[in-house]
């Protein structure tokens, strides 16, 4: 009997879609035509590009910048480009004829106004005619919109946040997810605060402020307006490892724990949303990997997901969203007594002794090279002293060969001992698991 | 040149390895490991620190990629193309234990050269003038090596040759599908350019007594090669249409066809890379057939594996286990006589009623050069049993205290790169014996740190180095 497909449909929110991805709030979703050839691809949703008010914004030519790194391009990603540039009037008529040809994907409608109540009751009212399913307030955009009072300046004060929320909640019959900003120093004030002021969900990260260069020919910064830039957002791959984590704070601190997230950030591939679900994200919104190429990116995303939820007997989305963030704690909470040690399999080993410079460079110097003692020539391959290492991965990262090296656990004998406890116990009841340097 | 010569150049003499395009080079440039004491960097003979000069091109520093490669080997830019790099650099990189294609050094290092090249980079100055002069005899790759490290030591030179071309067999014998002679004219063009006085046209032994050297300079280097292609000592040697490798291929070089003649079948005799580069282009100048006749079995030639592959998809027949008896012909050769032969006991013997006959109207011989001694013999310097000049292999210096010899003269026959590997030693070895516990002229460190190769010791583990802190 055939095995049945899973089931990749998602409610974020309130907000339905036939599979969690979402196309974020942004260039590829700043018209009706672009969403509706999204749509045919099979997206589950778009946030509608930021929706003001008339008149529309300005934007400035040159908006976009990228980091390549090794010869890969787009490992980070920058814009300057504000909200909509096209008249209100425009979007939402397309928004209705978008929901008319595809009802079954979900339309959400990001909004940006200033921060008084009438102005967001006017263009809640108006979304919601043109049949948005939700509405992203953004409280994210660093750049621009933030210096007139909008976007990260809104985002960055707890109290506004809770404000215009409720502005929102006063009016809105559909769920309302705030985006919040990664630019502040703990990104669960702002979570807090949307929850307080009813937000249905919270979507984030936004970009992180950034500056992406300097050109060393002409000596201006890169990306520039004629020679002069302004700070961007910052996002694409690089930054998902900054996602995950305020992703997986909101999941677990006690007083947002269960409000519902879509997440956002580096999300390039099935797997990558595979992991900001496990955190505790119902949907996942995407751009710079569509921007880095095109909408049909889709279908491996959908086929990747239900090919690993399948191999793990997944049946849908809620068997594993958000399994994974109760193992994300503290540190206090990390057992000292873990130990493991690296392993090298001389047969994988092809000698570029990158492990052994590393280590003994910048690591814990536990990895030596044997020498034959002919002409004080030595073996290519390194070993690792096992009894000095520290089990700090670095020569598992470095290793350009997979399953070359590998970190095995180690049996120490000792019962779990966190540091939390071993505070508690006055600082006693700690076995060396690994060699300490004693000057 | 004629039409005809044009289009033969234009077609058959394309580079078989084109330059990377810069996006190329850049990706290329990215797969490299940075392999602490990369064993690229131990099988080059001038111990280019090969992962260094492919960093500085993927962080976009060509310039300084050029310069790391050049203070190694003074014929970068050549060796880039001359190089047999799949039994040197190429050959040793660790992508090979992982059954995956090595980094393609050769084309990365011309990468950063021929950039270089292109914006006149002169990377080196001459050292401050330290009151010795150097002759150096021989203007290949070995003497002009020594020349511009000695330059850069702050001796005064001045170069000999016999020819009116510099550069010797990296002007006039260097496969021309693998490098064109302005190459070879770029690279002599950046070392003359520290300041060497150069004597063309002039034959020492011939046209300058040696004796006048040893007392004219302080010291002499030799770089003088080989001499003659050998002979075959068999009858018909003499005959119209026979000619020795290196002449051939050096008409070649100068896209002089006119005297070669157009060939129905080309007989080549010999078993080492100048046998394949003859019949090579021997093939792509025109032959209809090229035969390549070796008297011992495939295995046993002295031809690259990858240069024998490159004969085969020119077309070229290989006749093993022939030894030639004489050429054929009254006043033109005809063709080769040879008699099949076997191996036994490593001897070759040959096999009795097996003669046959190649019928051919060229010969091209390429059985190695004979040493070049006289002058040697003049200067009263020790010999090897073989001919080559013997030195001592650290400071490349000969029997006589004055004089120092390097490249084929010592080697029998080996490549570019070794020459220019010889040539920096001996500019050292030199400067070791002339000026005895000078400190180095600044700039000159790093280079000097490439002879011997900066060798990397392994890292001592931690309890000893704290037992001496």
């Amino acid at each position: 009997m055939p095995k049945a497909t899973p089931d990749l449909s998602t409610n974020c929110a309130g907000i339905k879609s036939p599979n969690p991805f979402w196309l974020a709030s942004a260039p590829p979703t700043n018209s009706g035509e672009q969403i509706m050839r999204a749509f045919e691809y099979g997206w589950g949703g778009a946030v509608w590009k930021t929706l003001g008010q008339d008149p529309p914004v300005i934007n400035v030519t040159s908006r976009y910048g990228s980091l390549d790194v090794g010869g890969s391009k787009i490992a980070g990603f920058n814009n300057i480009e504000l909200i909509t540039d096209r008249p209100l009037e425009d979007n939402l008529k397309e928004m209705l004829a978008v929901k008319k040809r595809f009802g079954d994907r979900a339309v959400i409608a990001s909004l940006m106004v200033p921060c008084e109540r009438q102005a967001w009751h006017d263009i809640t009212a108006k979304v919601m005619d043109a049949g948005a399913d939700g509405i992203e307030l953004n409280f994210g955009c660093p750049h621009g919109m933030s210096e007139r009072g909008m976007g990260a300046a809104v985002g960055q004060v707890p109290e506004y946040v809770k404000m215009v929320t409720e502005f929102v909640k006063e009016k809105s019959s559909i769920p309302v997810l705030v985006k919040l900003t990664p630019n502040v120093a703990d990104v669960r004030y702002a979570a807090r605060a949307a929850k307080a002021g009813g937000a249905d969900g919270v979507s984030l990260i936004n970009t992180i402020n950034s500056l992406m260069g300097v050109n060393l020919d002409t000596l201006t910064p890169k990306f520039a307006v004629g020679g002069k830039a302004a700070h961007g957002g910052y996002c694409g791959p690089a930054v998902k490892p900054i996602a995950l984590n305020m992703v997986s704070q909101i999941a677990t601190d006690p007083e947002t724990k269960g409000l519902p997230i879509s997440g956002i950030g580096g999300v390039s591939t099935w797997s990558d949303a595979a992991e900001f679900m496990l955190l505790g994200s119902s949907s996942v919104q995407l751009c710079t990997a569509v921007m880095h190429y095109g909408f049909r990116i889709i279908e491996d995303l959908n086929a990747g997901l239900e090919n690993w939820m399948a191999g793990k007997g997944f049946k849908t989305l809620s068997d594993f969203i958000g399994v994974s963030a109760p193992n994300v704690t503290e540190w206090k909470h990390l057992n000292l007594h873990h130990k493991t040690v690296a392993e090298i399999d001389a047969k994988k080993c092809i000698g570029c002794q990158l492990c052994y410079v590393a280590c003994n460079d910048t690591a814990h110097q536990c990895i030596a090279v044997k020498s034959n003692g002919k002409n004080g020539t030595s073996s290519r391959v390194p070993y690792v002293v096992q009894e000095d290492c520290v089990g700090c991965n670095l020569c598992s990262l470095v290793c350009p060969v997979e399953g070359c090296i590998t970190m095995k656990p180690v049996e120490t004998g000792h019962k779990p001992l966190t540091w939390d406890e071993y505070v508690k116990n006055g600082m006693t009841g700690y076995k060396e698991v690994y060699k300490r340097v004693h000057g | 040149m004629d039409s005809n010569s044009r289009k033969i150049f234009q077609e058959n003499f394309k580079e078989i390895h084109p330059p990377l395009r810069p996006e190329e080079a850049l990706v290329e440039a990215n797969r490299c490991l940075y392999c602490y004491d990369a064993p690229c960097v131990k099988a080059c003979p001038t111990h280019i620190e090969i992962p260094r000069f492919i960093k500085q091109i993927a962080s976009g520093d060509l310039a300084g990629s050029a310069k790391t490669i050049l203070e190694a080997n003074a014929f970068g830019h050549s060796c880039a193309r001359a190089c047999p790099v799949e039994v040197l650099c190429e050959g040793a990189c660790v992508y090979h234990d992982w059954q995956e294609k090595p980094i393609s050094i050769a084309l990365l290092q011309r990468r950063a050269t021929d950039e270089a090249n292109l914006v006149g980079l002169e990377p080196f100055e001459p050292g401050p003038d330290n009151g010795f002069s150097v002759a150096v005899v021989g203007g290949g790759p070995a003497g002009l090596a020594c020349a511009s490290y000695l330059r850069r030591l702050g001796y005064a030179v001045t170069l000999f040759d016999r020819e009116k071309d510099l550069g010797g067999l990296n002007t006039h014998g260097i496969a021309e599908y693998k490098m064109t002679q302005k190459v070879s004219a770029d690279e002599i063009k950046r070392i003359l350019a520290l300041g060497v006085t150069v004597k063309k046209g002039v034959e020492i032994g011939r046209d300058a007594d040696p004796e006048d050297l040893l007392s004219g300079f302080d010291a002499v280097f030799l770089g003088i090669g080989l001499g003659e292609t050998k002979r075959l000592g068999i009858p018909g040697e003499t005959l119209r249409g026979v000619w020795d490798a290196l002449s051939f291929i050096r008409h070649v070089k100068n896209r002089d066809l006119k005297p070669l003649g157009q060939s129905e079948c080309t007989v080549i005799i010999g078993g080492g890379n100048t046998a394949i580069d003859a019949a090579t282009q021997a093939k792509r100048t025109g032959a209809a057939r090229v035969v390549l006749a070796y008297r011992r079995a495939e295995t046993d030639m002295s031809a690259y594996e990858f240069e024998r592959a490159l004969a085969r998809t020119d077309g070229v027949e290989f006749l093993l286990n022939a030894a030639p008896l004489r050429v054929l012909g009254k006043k033109k050769a005809e063709g080769v006589e040879f008699a099949r032969t076997a191996v036994k006991n490593g001897k070759v013997i040959e096999l009795r009623g097996s003669r046959i006959t190649v019928e051919c109207d060229r010969v091209i011989k390429a059985v190695g050069q004979a040493k070049q001694i006289s002058v040697a013999k003049t200067l009263g310097l020790e010999l090897r049993p073989d001919g080559r000049i013997a030195v001592d292999p650290r400071t490349l210096r000969s029997s006589h205290s004055k004089v120092f010899a390097g490249g084929d003269a010592i080697s029998g026959g080996k490549e570019v790169v070794n020459a220019a590997a010889d040539g920096k030693r001996a500019a050292y070895g030199i400067e070791k014996t002339l000026r005895p516990g000078a400190a180095l002229p600044p700039g000159n460190e790093y280079w000097v740190s490439t002879i011997e190769g900066r060798r990397v010791a392994p890292i001592p583990p931690r309890s000893e180095e704290m037992a001496h802190a």
